[in-house]
């Protein structure tokens, strides 16, 4: 039998999530000899495959580029798991929600820059009224909240999704953990 | 003088199919938490008049088309009541979740993480996600009193800061401004905290608010730590005064 085809993916998140899935310290080397990581920034892969068995997923969906990147992912993978509090609630990326975009890069790169004072214009996503949880914009399966979410409750959700089981991590983890 | 016949003082009621008597007068949730059966509540406080605002404590009473709240419903002979059906279970996570998507509670940095009442409650009733839209509305943070904080994205409305300023402190700055969720506490007549007359800096609010709405100012993410504990007691004193 061929193993599970595991993902992983970085939104609009500080990475900690991911900080905290490689804190699973030892159980990283069983992880690794049971599943095959197919994708996402621990390894090398540029194209996300076909047919993914899950993709756990980090960060808020802010620009048109994770918006993007969500929906392919949606619709090449079996089980998308919202990983940590940005891809759950919006969190921290999302307390720009109650500005404009312009209003938003005003304040950033001109009231709070010391030099350079202009936005960005080229190069970089564009960004989405508002910066929003996963499960607003595609069908997820499977919630870890935490700011970041312990290893402990990654842990429980991974090998309960290992065992065909869709995890429920309360007893481990709920929202600013 | 006559004595009053018993019957009139103790009914015998049922909670989740158990057998329990009550003195007449109790609520519902008082006579469950003294048999050790657990309800959830946000808007109760012990010491403060119960208010029946938040609707997590609500319950099924045998022969009744609607729920009931059980900070608010008196115990009385005869009732068989249910605290924890599936029906009930999916509004109080429906309740949570839509104070959740209601206003701006970043758990991640918030002062009370880690000992706020709506977190607690959340985890402890499945709360996993919030399956409502959330609103992103603004809401002022008002830091003009010297030594408090009151942030209105993460107020849910209780009235425990209204109650315990006007009951317990007497000096009644809190009220409530607008209408269903365009709601706000305000101090004296909408005033900035800070410029209130009323507010002796007691620090009551502060400690009944179940959230990090109402905090000490000098306190970071993780670190203010309500103490609500005193609020019995100081009812219990006032009740006995001779
Ligand atoms: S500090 Fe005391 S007096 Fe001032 S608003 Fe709070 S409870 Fe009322
Ligand atoms: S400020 Fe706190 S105590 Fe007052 S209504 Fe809001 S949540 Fe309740
Ligand atoms: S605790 Fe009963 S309605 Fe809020």
């Amino acid at each position: 039998m061929s193993k599970p085809k595991i993902a992983t993916c970085w939104l609009d998140g500080c990475s900690g999530c991911h900080m905290s899935f490689l804190d699973m310290d030892e159980f990283l080397v069983e992880f690794a000899q049971k599943v095959d990581v197919v994708w996402g920034p621990t390894v090398d892969p540029k194209e996300y495959p076909k047919d993914v068995d899950v993709c756990i997923i980090e960060g808020a969906v802010s620009s048109d580029e994770d918006l993007h990147k969500l929906e392919m992912i949606r619709s090449r993978t079996k089980i998308l798991v919202s990983l940590g509090d940005c891809a759950v609630t919006g969190n921290v990326p999302g307390m720009r929600n109650a500005l404009k975009v312009p209003q938003l890069f005003e304040r950033a790169y001109v009231e709070n820059a010391a030099v350079n004072k202009r936005a960005p214009n080229w190069g970089v996503p564009k960004h989405l009224p508002t910066a929003r949880p996963l499960h607003e914009h595609v069908k997820i399966d499977a919630w870890i909240p935490g700011c970041p979410p312990p290893a402990k409750a990654i842990h429980f959700a991974v090998t309960e999704l290992l065992a065909g089981r869709i995890p429920d991590s309360t007893e481990y983890t709920r929202f600013g953990k | 003088m006559a004595a009053t016949p018993v019957s009139t003082e103790v009914v015998t009621l049922k909670l989740n199919d158990r057998d329990v008597s009550a003195t007449r007068g109790q609520t519902i949730l008082e006579v469950a938490r003294e048999q050790g059966m657990e309800i959830p509540t946000l808007c109760f406080l012990e010491g403060l008049t119960p208010w029946g605002a938040c609707r997590l404590c609500m319950i099924e009473l045998k022969g009744s088309p609607k729920l009931l709240p059980a900070c608010t419903t008196k115990a009385a002979e005869g009732m068989e009541i249910v605290l924890d059906s599936d029906r009930l279970k999916k509004y109080r996570k429906m309740i949570l979740e839509l104070l959740f998507a209601e206003r701006n509670h970043v758990c991640a940095v918030c002062v009370s993480n880690g000992r706020c009442e709506l977190q607690d409650l959340a985890q402890k009733n499945g709360v996993t996600h919030v399956r409502f839209p959330y609103r992103y509305a603004k809401y002022e943070v008002d830091s003009t009193h010297d030594l408090f904080r009151l942030d209105h994205n993460r107020c849910i409305m209780c009235t425990r800061c209204v109650r315990v300023c006007h009951e317990i402190e007497g000096a009644h700055v809190w009220d409530l401004k607008g209408r269903g969720i365009e709601t706000e506490v305000v101090a004296d007549n909408n005033l900035p905290w800070g410029q209130s007359e009323s507010c002796t800096r007691c620090g009551k609010c502060i400690h009944a608010c179940p959230v990090g709405a109402l905090v000490e100012k000098t306190t970071a993410v993780n670190e203010m730590k309500k103490r609500s504990g005193f609020l019995p007691y100081l009812t219990t004193m006032r009740e006995n005064r001779p």
